[in-house]
């Protein structure tokens, strides 16, 4: 009788269960299924996975809430007084262990083909900083940085007074994006220049740490053509949620045609570094770089938040010995946030910094920094 | 000898009043009942910093703290309520019921007993009063990873002494519940005899005097590489970022058992009382709780999978962790086997346990998932992560203290709680925690990383719905507090049985229990004995 009783409360339990499962399921996201055969394996990994755990819970939770609503003192039900079986302590042992092994065994498949990084067609280095991404494509000899666009830069500042909805891409947009050929084996060199970072764009289908000291691998091969946008995904300072990575992969076609306009650019900018520039053109330039470069610590009237981010108007570095100036935006000071920008800026971008924060909030005495003479500084 | 120590003894009767019998008391009831006030003072601080946290993220865009505040609330909120509440709260309980639940006059270290605890307000002082130093609170998460934990100021200093107070505090603790547990049993009282939450604070005090030197260790390179020129984490100066991972986990991973050991010890001794049956497969339970803590010290690089290492370390530390589903699974069996055609009725500290063995379960499964490791590539630092923990911390964790409080609540002080309200509190919690949490699961797996003041517009139906949950869920804790103050006050008077099924020596003393108890050692056989095993 009791038996009986038992079990129907169990399968009705179990259809309440499974209905509300499906609900969980129906309402939320999974995990994109991505665009390389490496996602495509996770997905269907973290799928077979989340499946398994799904029908364990559902047995496990069916027997819990059965025996909550049958085995009530309310009901009149008297305690049993067993405590013990060997045999029932070995099964649930067992079948878990079999359940887990059933598990390895396609993970493990999975994970040795995601670490042999061989057989690359490409190497990109993808170097972090605080907060932007830096991709040298060592083939094609390209090189830039990368760092979150202005318009989501803007919107995100508080009291910004733009509703981060009315962003095309809001927090995710880059200046310059990372653009690779699909169906090509690309090999990427993670490390970082100041803290810990980790390059994450989830329909890749992976993670990696970027660490200053190490360079740690992995490979992707996009399968489809498209804009693909991840985060960083390491806890980096201030700005760690706003240094965002966005993918763009195109033909084979567009991606030679995008390298040769790298080139002509790169070689522009050199062009650029060699000539004189006029003042205005410095201090034009240099609102531009101070803004996307300086302006998130220092803030954008030179104020600075204090204590960690001093101020630079009226008694700063800029308003000191030149020479001395150079040196902290050059090569950063120790021991603080500040890191040094000769690796990361072209010298006239340094110069025409130099030129406006030694100008700007009335700091000004009419100095002018020539991008010419970073250069044989950054030489020496 | 014999005569000075019956001499003493018979001075407790006059011990001093006000705040200076709090600050000189060496009795394990009145230093548990320290230890449980600061932790609920703690768990309220840390919830409000929580608060900040679920407020910022409730809309997309900065509206009211600056990502550097944002960075210092995540840090500030993980360390106060992993070293302020949660595990002071397991010592309090500790220092409450272990020489009760043993027959021990009190614990074996009592003076010893009372620095540990005054230890805990000065390096909670150290911590909290950085959040007003000019260089600000800690803003690098709890775990502290340089380099990014050395570029803040001198603050650091006061966090890492905070950690080493907090760190002998818990050796202290520690000690005393080993030398109690191992020295100070009642005659007959068999280790196969003694309650589980016994065994698992026997094994939770050993991870601790194992691990909490490692963390002491790990800080103390961070302070000397801060302050004193080493490059212990310094690629530059030949150290290693990554060692520092590999260091914090080792202590990081025991730490996080620490944390749930002494809930499943609660969970085991509440389940059997309400169900009217005895705890199912005792014998088990304790091989399954010690072979969780070994597991502990083999799978800590599965909190690091994504740091770079090499294939075969990657595979061992997988296989490892999923090991740990094993025992785990042993003991979720015992419990529903434990229940299973008992005669249950459902007050509340019943109705924590079984709340927490619902969601503990979940966080349980979704820790499975994490330790896959191609899978964990994806959700690795994401909030996928930060469900995952809040499930095994919120639901795990905080809801087995608070059913042990209930569970013990009328024997502390003589009154029953007030049941309704009791049972308010844990529908509220139950359904909000999950309101505040499942919804991270999605937030999660659709890409959103943790740890940041702002997010891009695809996440925004769900951490509003989180953030409501969070919100509720918070508040609705000052009821907790509120059933707690009047029940200290006054009620329906408790007997010394206090609940029918219940078993153990800490029923046969009243309720309130005296000052002093088991002065003469009560004798214990099977029938007295809370567990029975036909093994043992």
């Amino acid at each position: 009788m009791k038996r009986t009783n038992e079990l129907i409360v169990a399968l009705a339990v179990m259809a309440v269960i499974i209905v509300i499962t499906w609900g969980l399921f129906a309402v939320g996201d999974n995990m994109p299924r991505g665009v390389t055969p490496f996602s495509k394996d996770v997905y269907q990994l973290h799928n077979l996975i989340l499946g398994i755990v799904t029908v364990a819970g559902v047995l496990v939770f069916t027997a819990m809430f059965t025996s909550i609503i049958v085995h009530r003192k309310s009901k009149g039900y008297e305690p049993a007084k067993f405590t013990h079986s060997t045999k029932a302590e070995i099964i649930w042992t067992a079948i878990p262990v079999l359940i887990l092994v059933a598990m390895a065994i396609p993970s493990t498949v999975v994970l040795i083909d995601m670490e042999d990084t061989g057989g690359a067609e490409m190497n990109i280095k993808v170097t972090g900083y605080q907060w932007l991404w830096k991709y040298d494509y060592l083939e094609d000899d390209v090189s830039f940085y990368s760092a979150m666009d202005r318009e989501s830069n803007r919107a995100r500042q508080i009291g910004s007074g733009i509703d981060p909805r009315t962003v095309e891409n809001y927090l995710l947009e880059v200046d310059n994006r990372m653009v690779v050929p699909v169906n090509t084996r690309i090999r990427l060199l993670l490390t970082a220049d100041d803290v810990i970072h980790s390059w994450w764009v989830p329909e890749l289908g992976w993670k990696r740490d970027a660490i200053p000291g190490t360079v740690n691998e992995a490979w992707t091969y996009i399968e489809e053509e498209g804009v693909y946008r991840g985060q960083c995904a390491e806890l980096c300072g201030k700005d760690h949620g706003f240094m965002p990575i966005v993918v763009e992969a195109v033909s084979r076609e567009e991606y030679d045609a995008w390298v040769a306009e790298q080139r002509e650019e790169t070689a522009r900018v050199a062009h650029e570094a060699a000539r004189l520039w006029t003042r205005e053109e410095l201090m034009d330039h240099g609102a531009n770089v101070y803004q996307a470069q300086c302006a998130a610590c220092h803030q954008a009237d030179g104020s600075g938040l204090e204590p960690a981010f001093p101020a630079l108007a009226r008694d700063g570095a800029p308003t000191g010995e030149l020479r001395e100036h150079m040196e902290i935006v050059l090569h950063g000071r120790e021991g603080t946030a500040m890191t040094g920008f000769g690796e990361r800026l072209q010298p006239q971008d340094i110069a025409a910094a130099l030129t406006y924060t030694r100008n700007a909030w009335s700091n000004g005495d009419g100095e002018v920094v020539q991008p010419s003479t970073i250069a044989e500084l950054d030489q020496g | 000898m014999s005569q000075e120590t019956t001499a003493h003894h018979d001075d407790h009767d006059h011990h001093p009043t006000g705040i200076a019998r709090w600050l000189f008391t060496t009795n394990h009831k009145e230093i548990g009942t320290l230890y449980l006030v600061f932790s609920l003072i703690m768990f309220l601080i840390g919830g409000a910093m929580a608060l900040v946290i679920r407020a910022e993220l409730f809309a997309p865009g900065l509206q009211l703290v600056n990502p550097e505040f944002f960075n210092q609330m995540t840090t500030m909120h993980a360390l106060v309520m992993i070293f302020g509440a949660v595990m002071p709260a397991f010592v309090g309980l500790a220092n409450w019921m272990v020489p009760l639940m043993i027959g021990a006059p009190d614990m074996a270290l009592p003076r010893m007993n009372n620095w540990s605890f005054w230890i805990l307000p000065f390096a909670f002082t150290l911590l909290l009063a950085t959040l007003f130093m000019p260089s600000g609170a800690p803003a690098s998460g709890w775990t502290l990873y340089p380099p990014l934990s050395l570029q803040g100021g001198n603050s650091l200093a006061f966090v890492i002494l905070a950690i080493h107070l907090m760190g002998i505090s818990s050796i202290m603790g520690a000690i005393n519940i080993i030398a109690t547990i191992l020295n100070m049993r009642a005659p007959g009282m068999t280790l196969l005899r003694m309650p589980l939450f016994i065994w698992t604070w026997l094994i939770t005090a050993f991870l601790l005097i194992a691990v909490m030197p490692v963390l002491a260790g790990a800080v103390t390179m961070l302070l000397t590489d801060r302050f004193f020129g080493t490059s212990f984490f310094d690629a530059a100066g030949g150290g290693d970022p990554v060692l520092y991972h590999h260091i914090f986990w080792f202590f990081g991973h025991p730490e996080v058992y620490i944390m749930i050991l002494p809930a499943f010890g609660i969970v085991s001794e509440i389940i059997p009382t309400f169900s009217r049956k005895r705890l199912f497969g005792y014998t088990s339970m304790v091989y399954a709780t010690a072979s969780i803590a070994f597991l502990s010290f083999i799978v800590w690089a599965h909190h690091m999978f994504t740091v770079g290492m090499p294939l075969g370390a990657m595979l061992f530390f997988m296989y490892a962790t999923m090991l740990i589903a094993v025992p785990t699974g042993v003991k979720i069996f015992n419990w529903i086997s434990t229940m299973w055609r008992g005669s249950m009725t459902f007050e509340t500290p019943m109705l924590f346990a079984l709340g927490f063995l619902v969601l503990f379960t979940i966080g349980g499964f979704s820790g499975l998932m994490l330790a896959i490791v191609p899978a964990d590539f994806q959700y690795h630092d994401s909030y996928f992560v930060v469900a995952h923990f809040h499930y095994v911390l919120v639901t795990g964790s905080v809801f087995a203290i608070m059913a042990g409080v209930y569970y013990w609540l009328p024997k502390w002080t003589g009154y029953m709680y007030d049941e309704k309200l009791g049972k308010i509190h844990f529908w509220w919690s139950t359904i909000w925690v999950n309101v505040l949490f499942f919804p991270q699961h999605y937030l999660g797996l659709a890409g959103m990383p943790r740890r940041i003041p702002d997010y891009a517009v695809q996440f925004t139906e769900f951490n509003m719905i989180s953030s409501i949950g969070g919100f509720m869920f918070g508040f609705g804790q000052l009821l907790f507090v509120y059933i707690i103050w009047k029940c200290a006050r006054g009620g329906e008077k408790a007997t010394a049985q206090v609940w029918e099924g219940a078993r153990g020596l800490e029923w046969t003393v009243p309720s309130p229990a005296p000052l002093h108890t088991f002065d003469t050692p009560p004798v214990v056989d099977d029938s007295v004995a809370v567990h029975k095993d036909n093994l043992s």
